[in-house]
């Protein structure tokens, strides 16, 4: 089946099977920011945005995504690179198989809610596990970046 | 992973349900639970092209599309005031947002899983399912019946003046629940009444109600007390790897009466 999806701004053709995924589609179109971490719907490695919120990708039939807008991580360099700047040098940088789920999940978090709050923080980054530079070390860093835009005076 | 043949996006209700009828058909819904087989789907049939991803809201009830996300049903302002954030709170801990953006309410009702917070939600509610051929079923029916070759198209819910409350128990974040229950506390004219959905027992939640008026006058502590270890009594659970029968029997007792003093007012349980 060919599908046609507007992957990171530009519109990308492709032959698939019915049961092609979606995070398979985008590897094969070079976005390797993309992982597999779990084959349970449950790790947010694969995260993506679809229409502009954020799914699974690995949970989702390339099919479905025909004449939609997807985003992945190497679409979102210029917004991102604040925030995975200023969590790197918060020491809560994770290794970079769980780090683009992570990111991108961040992002839909702040464009959904520009302040958010300490619990708010962990309850939207609950889909994203696999975190082996710890939970802990995140948030702190995610408060530390909130605060410090806060100070920049952008919230 | 499931193995799929060919893809239908469906033209119309009446096309997804005569492609249903076929043993080796599956509808996808957010396609989550479904992924995770390993058999062979020859024909997946997409509802997602029949504008069934909506939530209307009208003076009487809330019509919510087969196709509507878990994260737009959690998100809902008039469902979140209707049930005074019991629907936010029985959908929150589904493992994470980007799977409540694709599951789908009409494929966790349809399923019926034990596991499921979404029913154990509904069944408290005035609710029920709008099947294209069987047309409009209340909940409960639907809930305790066996999977058939009919396409859910929508959730009723009808605005009953009522007060709910939802609790779950996990062993840790984002996981299954070991036990789930939802209650309602429906104001009418002769009284309060209560139904309580308790789900994750493990197998598919169940209805108990206050058949004997065990809630009726008196001291509420005293009155939830009783209706917890009532609710023990006639509520069967089983033992899986999240918990036996016995401990999830002791939660039962605890989250109704735990939810009976919250709808009461009791502050601090």
């Amino acid at each position: 089946m060919l599908i046609t999806v507007n992957l990171n701004g530009k519109m990308v053709s492709g032959d698939v099977e019915a049961d092609t995924l979606l995070i398979d589609f985008v590897r094969n179109h070079g976005c390797y920011s993309v992982k597999r971490g779990c084959e349970t719907s449950n790790c947010g490695l694969c995260t993506v945005f679809l229409e502009d919120r954020p799914v699974l990708s690995c949970s989702v039939l390339a099919v479905r995504a025909d004449g939609k807008k997807v985003t992945t991580l190497e679409g979102m360099q210029e917004e991102a690179a604040e925030f995975g700047a200023f969590i790197a040098d918060q020491g809560a940088e994770q290794c970079g198989f769980c780090n683009p789920g992570f990111v991108m999940n961040a992002m839909a978090l702040f464009r959904e809610n520009p302040a958010p709050g300490e619990e708010e923080i962990k309850e939207y980054l609950a889909g994203n596990l696999c975190r082996c530079s710890g939970y802990e070390g995140q948030l702190r860093g995610i408060l530390a970046f909130m605060e410090w835009r806060k100070k920049e005076g952008r919230l | 992973m499931i193995t799929i043949r060919r893809y239908k996006k469906a033209e119309s209700i009446e096309e997804a349900w005569q492609l249903n009828q076929q043993k080796s058909s599956r509808i996808i819904g957010g396609m989550l639970w479904l992924k995770m087989g390993k058999g062979t789907v020859q024909t997946a049939i997409d509802l997602s092209g029949l504008s069934l991803d909506g939530i209307e809201e009208t003076e009487e009830e809330f019509r919510v599309g087969c196709m509507a996300t878990l994260r737009q049903l959690e998100l809902h302002e008039g469902l979140g005031t209707y049930t005074g954030g019991a629907m936010k709170e029985a959908l929150r801990h589904i493992v994470g947002v980007q799977f409540r953006n694709l599951a789908t309410v009409g494929g966790s009702i349809f399923g019926r899983f034990g596991f499921s917070d979404v029913l154990t939600m509904f069944l408290a509610m005035d609710s029920y399912v709008e099947l294209y051929k069987a047309g409009v079923v209340s909940m409960r029916e639907f809930a305790g019946g066996g999977y058939d070759r009919d396409v859910l198209v929508r959730i009723l819910v009808r605005k009953q003046p009522a007060s709910f409350h939802y609790s779950s128990v996990r062993n840790s974040q984002t996981d299954f629940p070991a036990l789930t229950c939802a209650a309602a506390r429906f104001e009418g004219p002769a009284g309060a009444d209560y139904r309580f959905a308790i789900g994750a027992r493990p197998g598919r939640a169940v209805v108990i109600e206050d058949s004997g008026r065990i809630l009726s006058g008196g001291d509420i502590r005293e009155q939830a007390r009783a209706f917890g270890e009532y609710a023990a009594a006639h509520v069967p659970t089983g033992s899986n790897m999240r918990g036996s029968a016995q401990y999830r029997t002791h939660l039962v007792k605890v989250l109704t009466e735990r939810a009976i003093l919250q709808m009461g007012g009791e502050a601090g349980c």
